[in-house]
Parts: structure tokens; sequence; C-alpha cells
């Protein structure tokens, strides 16, 4: 649990431990979806501007705040879908198209739940934590589902069916590659796998499971439904796939599920292959010095790079062909993780790389 | 050997790789983007927008209804009716050009004997309402009247390669 | 206390939603309230501290069985009324199979008292008890053999199922991407150099 010693000593002066721990829980989630949900925003901001920068224009630069031209323009984006109407099709299952919204947000902030920003910031520190990321993230699908088959329409219809096969196919891959973190861990303890990886930047899991990496990172592009991989929403086949008839803040709900998502990925990434919230200096300075020290600050900045990332590659590469899709994740995704693994297990009972102290 | 070598290229993502680079090295290019309202794009003398009648120094039309216009246009986007008037000369009554049926060729412009039809710079108008694309004789001489001065100096410029 | 109260609640969602599942007439809204139902289940088991199991539940039925499960009833056209009719004559198998079951459980419960002491309430688990561990212990020790048994037989059946399904239609256009990729470019365009031609 969070370590936030003024305002749990401030609240537990007020009331019993009865009331006070139930609030503190719950200001310390308000806190996190706060920040999420900024960050999600001036994430809408940073994709406009980078594939802008890209593509050689300067993206948006209109709406002014704090005298920084476009800085605005996640509130304005917010503002207009706000006030647009929630147009519900007339042959819509109703109860399933209001709901599915919901269910593609809900997922994708639980599983906030189980990620250690720092070695003191987690809201639950559970055995299972890798297990329940996977099981959340695969949750995900039915809201996309849902909005697919609720609309009533041929192309949202299309679209979950592609993305419901995609997400499916790509969370096999991905799952071997978190097999690959467990084997290096030993734990399905998120934080226990940041903690098997401490001494320095080269033994963190990226030197060992570059495969992986790299196949994790592709399986949650494509898991996220992002460019290359953005089949299921596909503007030049199917218009914009399963959310076509969303409008306003369902439309909305949609998106800051995508862009949350994309966030978590990037986080997870960070989590599994580059040392969570370890220092890149750790091992190299003091343990004194603050550089060197796990904090949410190293945590948070590495982040940003798989999160450029995403950004990046939506900006180079053209989308692939449905077929291509799943080529990619059944022959040539899952047999990498496979052969990885196997690599993997001689390394194991070699006793190389980040094994050595074992057994 | 080749083999191999085609083997790693794929495995290593050697060509996206490449593909990656040439965007990265895009962002920190020059920005080309113009901010519109406050910067403009340069415009050529020759820039064919919105219509205009002329007038003669002394304020007599320099329209005959000689009618070439409403005979060339490729868009049948010019109506003409005239009449004689009190000077007994031949002037028109009705000169309407359908905005949303002219494309903007320029012709009207080229057969005019008295370069009284004429089509300058101005690209930045809209509408508001049915009927309002319609330019009334009124309406083009008084666009006339209030850009003679931008008119004139733009036939000025180019003249010497017509 | 408190966690009765959510196993109450979680149950009777759980038995409220297994209803529906057999109730409801849209196939979609049923398979749907089977999710609702393998979510309360999960709870259910991480309630009594056996959360891998719970997660795992998740992880696999709804995660990917149901999602393949939704996937073919919405795409199936199934024509309902034709379904229906006639159903109502097999009450007295129905009737023959729920009743059995219902004895069986009766039985594994109250007479061979197996569910008794976990009826009043879960053993408590010793600080540090990890299922994770526990289970992977057991897994991989004493039921070794009969774990690598069912998984060589799912093995052996998605490999049948594969061979089983897959046909190659003759005369079809699809293009072999292993091919393509592997094409080089000297393999299709010969590159010339000429020098050029003296004007006459």
């Amino acid at each position: 649990m969070w370590e936030w010693g003024a305002l749990r000593d401030w609240l537990s002066g007020l009331m019993t431990p009865y009331w006070a721990n139930p609030l503190l829980t719950a200001v310390q989630i308000l806190m996190v979806m706060i920040g999420l949900v900024l960050t999600m925003a001036f994430y809408t901001l940073a994709e406009r501007k980078v594939i802008g920068w890209i593509q050689s224009r300067r993206g948006p630069n209109r709406v002014n705040l704090f005298w920084i031209p476009g800085l605005g323009q996640p509130f304005a984006d917010v503002i207009k879908l706000m006030f647009k109407e929630i147009i519900i099709p007339a042959d819509a299952s109703g109860f399933l198209f209001r709901l599915a919204p919901f269910l593609s947000l809900v997922p994708a902030l639980a599983i906030w739940a189980v990620i250690p920003f720092s070695p003191q910031h987690a809201f639950a520190n559970i055995d299972a934590g890798l297990l329940y990321v996977l099981a959340l993230t695969s949750m995900g699908v039915y809201g996309i589902i849902l909005a697919g088959w609720a609309a009533n329409s041929k192309y949202a219809f299309l679209g979950a069916m592609r993305s419901a096969a995609q997400i499916v196919a790509y969370e096999i891959a991905m799952g071997f590659a978190m097999v690959g973190v467990l084997m290096a861990a030993g734990s399905l303890n998120i934080g226990d796998i940041i903690e098997a990886q401490r001494g320095g930047p080269l033994s963190w899991n990226w030197f060992w499971l570059f495969p992986l990496l790299i196949v994790y990172f592709i399986a949650g592009v494509a898991e996220t439904n992002r460019a290359p991989f953005d089949v299921a929403e596909g503007e030049s086949e199917i218009v914009a796939g399963f959310h076509v008839d969303y409008s306003g803040m369902a439309f909305a709900l949609f998106f800051i599920a995508e862009y949350v998502n994309m966030i978590l990925i990037s986080a997870l990434t960070v989590i599994f292959f580059f040392g969570g919230w370890l220092s890149p200096f750790d091992g190299y300075l003091s343990e004194s010095a603050w550089l060197a020290g796990p904090s949410f600050f190293w945590f948070g900045l590495k982040t940003l790079f798989p999160m450029f990332c995403f950004l990046w590659l939506r900006a180079t590469f053209p989308r692939y062909r449905y077929d291509q899709i799943m080529r990619l994740g059944w022959k040539a995704l899952i047999p990498v993780t496979l052969v990885w693994l196997l690599v993997e297990g001689f390394m194991v009972y070699f006793h190389v790389g980040p094994w050595k102290g074992h057994l | 050997m080749q083999a191999i070598r085609s083997f790693l290229k794929t495995f290593l993502l050697w060509e996206l790789l490449q593909g990656l680079w040439v965007t990265l090295k895009g962002m920190f290019r020059h920005k080309t983007t113009i901010n519109y309202p406050e910067e403009k794009t340069p415009q050529s003398v020759r820039f064919r927008g919105l219509h205009a009648l002329r007038r003669y120094p002394n304020g007599e039309e320099r329209c005959i209804a000689c009618k070439l216009c409403e005979a060339v246009c490729p868009a049948l986007a010019i109506t003409i009716e005239s009449d004689v008037a009190n000077d007994g000369t031949r002037r028109t009554t009705r000169y309407d050009i359908d905005l949303f049926k002219c494309i903007y060729c320029g012709f009207c412009e080229e057969a005019c004997p008295v370069d009284a039809i004429v089509e300058t710079r101005i690209h930045e108008y809209h509408m508001e309402n049915r009927g309002e694309n319609i330019m009334t004789k009124d309406k083009l001489l008084g666009i006339g009247d209030r850009y003679e001065a931008m008119i004139a100096a733009d036939r000025a410029a180019d003249a010497k390669y017509r | 206390m408190f966690p009765t109260i959510l196993f109450f609640v979680f149950s009777a969602v759980l038995i409220s939603a297994a209803l529906g599942v057999i109730l409801v007439r849209n196939p979609v809204h049923s398979a749907l309230l089977l999710v609702l139902c393998f979510f309360n289940s999960a709870v259910i088991w991480i309630l009594l501290d056996a959360e891998f199991l719970g997660i795992v539940l998740v992880l696999v039925y709804v995660g990917a069985v149901m999602v393949l499960f939704l996937f073919v009833v919405m795409m199936l056209d199934v024509n309902l009324e034709e379904f229906r009719s006639g159903l109502t004559d097999y009450w007295p198998l129905a009737a023959a199979v729920a009743g059995f079951v219902v004895f069986a459980i009766i039985n594994v419960i109250v007479v061979k008292h197996l569910g008794g002491a976990s009826l009043r309430s879960a053993p408590a688990l010793a600080e540090g008890y990890s299922n994770t561990r526990a289970l992977g212990t057991v897994l991989f020790t004493r039921y070794a053999y009969a774990a690598e048994i069912a998984s060589t037989i799912l093995l052996v059946a998605s490999v049948a199922a594969i061979v089983l399904t897959l046909r190659r239609r003759p005369g079809g256009k699809l293009q072999n991407i292993a091919q393509q990729v592997a094409v080089r470019a000297r393999d299709r365009v010969r590159i010339v150099k000429m020098t050029a031609e003296k004007r006459p």
C-alpha cells in the first residue's frame, strides 16, 4: 500500500481507521486516475504533434495554454466531445451499446491496480500480478466485440470480428514473451520481477531477452489495435471499425481506453524489460546518490520511450493486410518466442546471464 | 551465404529499422506548415479568384454587353441581358455570374475586348445564404470599385507577358 | 463479516446470471451472462484466497474461450423459432440429467462430508503462503506425469483440429508470403550498364 505519511496521519487524526483506510485508498485511486487521464490527454496531443513533425508539419498550435501553442488542444477536444449528442442507432441493442464503452475502459484502468510506480507505491502487491495483467488485458476485447455487435452495423461488426481474432492471436505471443520474463524472475509478482533485474542497465531483461522484448512490444501494439495493426478501425476500408456508430463521450471513452492501454503496454514493457523503477546508474553510482536510487522518476522517464515508439511506428508503417497480421502473429512471433524460451532454458541450465546466482 | 544474409535481414527487421530512421530524421526537418491567417503563401498576379467588373477612370462602365464572355464561358455561369441606355450606348441590364457553376478558368477575362470582367486575387470569401452565390452586376461593380487599385496594378504587372 | 457479505452478494449475482444463461432468449446475451458467471466464480475463488485459480479462470475462460464462443455465436445466423420448436419434448431426459447432477452434488457435500469443513470457513493460511507456488509444486512433482499426458493430449487435439479443417482449394490465388519475402531484387531486375551511343 501507498506509504503516504502526511495524508494518512492527518486522516487518522480525524476519524477511526475503519473509515480512514478506505478513504485514503479512494483518494489514492482518484490521484492515479486523474494522473492517468491527464497523461492520456497530453498523449493524444503528443501523438498529433510527433506525427506532425515527422510529416514536416507543426501539429496543433491554435489552442494556447500557459502561452504554449497547442497545449490546450486536449481540453478543447474534451469540451467538444462532451457537448456532442450521443446518438444511439434505432436498431442497436440499447443496453449493450451503452455498456460497451465502459467494458473497454474499466479493464484498462483496473490493471493499474498492480502496477508498481516506485518501490513503495503500488495499490496491490499480489502474487499472481503477471497473470492479473494478462487476464485483464484480454478483457478489453469485450468492449470492442460488444460495440461492434450492439451497433447492428456491418462495418462495426467486421471491425469487431477482426479485432477479436487479432487480440486472441497476439495474446498467445504476448503470454509466451511473459513466460520468458517469468523464467528470468522466478516469480509472478511484478515487484519481484523488477527486483530480479537489479544491477544496472545490462542486467535488465532487455539484454538477455531481446527477441522477447521485440515480440512483446509488437504484440502489445497489435493488442491495443494501433497502427500498423489497426485493421479493427481501418478507416480506409471499414470507416472506423467497431466505433463507427459512437459519438460524443461514448466515443471518447473508447478513445481513452485505447490510449490508457497504450500507456499501460509502455509501462509493462518498462517493467518487464527495462527494470521498472530501477535507476540506470544502479551499481555505477553509490547507492545513496538520488540518481542511483529506484524512484518513480526513472519509471516515468523510461515509460516515455515505448510511448514514443507507439507514435513513431504509427507515423512510419502502412497498415498490414489482415492475412499478413495473422501470419505474423501465428507463424513468426510465436515460433520466435518458443525458440527463445528454449534458448533461455539452456541459459538457466548452464547458469548464463541473469541466472549466474541461481541454484 | 545470400540466403543467410536475407534471413538475417528479415529477422533483424533491417528494412523496418531503415524506415524508422527515415521518419526519425524527418522529425527534425524544417516544418513547412504556413500558419494560415497570420502567414500566407505568396500569390501570383495572375491568380484567378472572385470576379469584378471594372469602370473607366471617368466612372463609365467598361462593359459594352458584347456577350463574348457569356459565349466563351465553358460552365455557362454567365447570364447577360442588354438594352440601349439613355445616352444611346449598349449596356447590360443584367450581368450575373453563378459562382457555383464558375470554374475560374479565366476565359471571360481573356475574351473581354475592353477588360471589363476580370478575376481578382480575392480568394477568401464565403456565402451564408441561398442565392448569395449569384454575383449580380451591382455586386461585381462594387468589387471592381473597391479593388480597382489592386486590379490595375496586377494588370500592369502582367501586361508585358500578354 | 465483510467477506461474508461479499460472498453472498457475488453468489446471488452468480446464481441469477446462471439462471439468465438458460432463460434469456438472445444467444449473445446468454453468452455474456455466462461471462458474468465466470467472473463471479473467479471472485468467489479469490475470496477463498485461491487467487491463482480465480485469475486463471478469468484469463482462460473469459479472456480466450468466451471470446471465441461469442465470436461464433455472433457469426451464426441462428433461426431461434425453428431451434425452439419441439425442444420441450425432451423434458424427461433433461429432468433425469438435472436430477442426477443434483443428487451427485448433495451426495458429495452432505453424505460424504467432503464439503462439511469448508462450508463453515476456509482454513487460515500460513504467512508467506503462495498458492501459485503451491500449485506449481504439486503440478510438477506429484502430478507431473498426469500434467504431461494432459498437455500432450491437448497438443495432439489441436494439431488434429488443424489437420482436419485445413483444406487447399485448387486454383486458389492465395499468395505465398514466405516466397514473396524471400525474393531478392537481383532475381527480378537485371541492371545493365551501357555506354552512351555516339550521335551520328
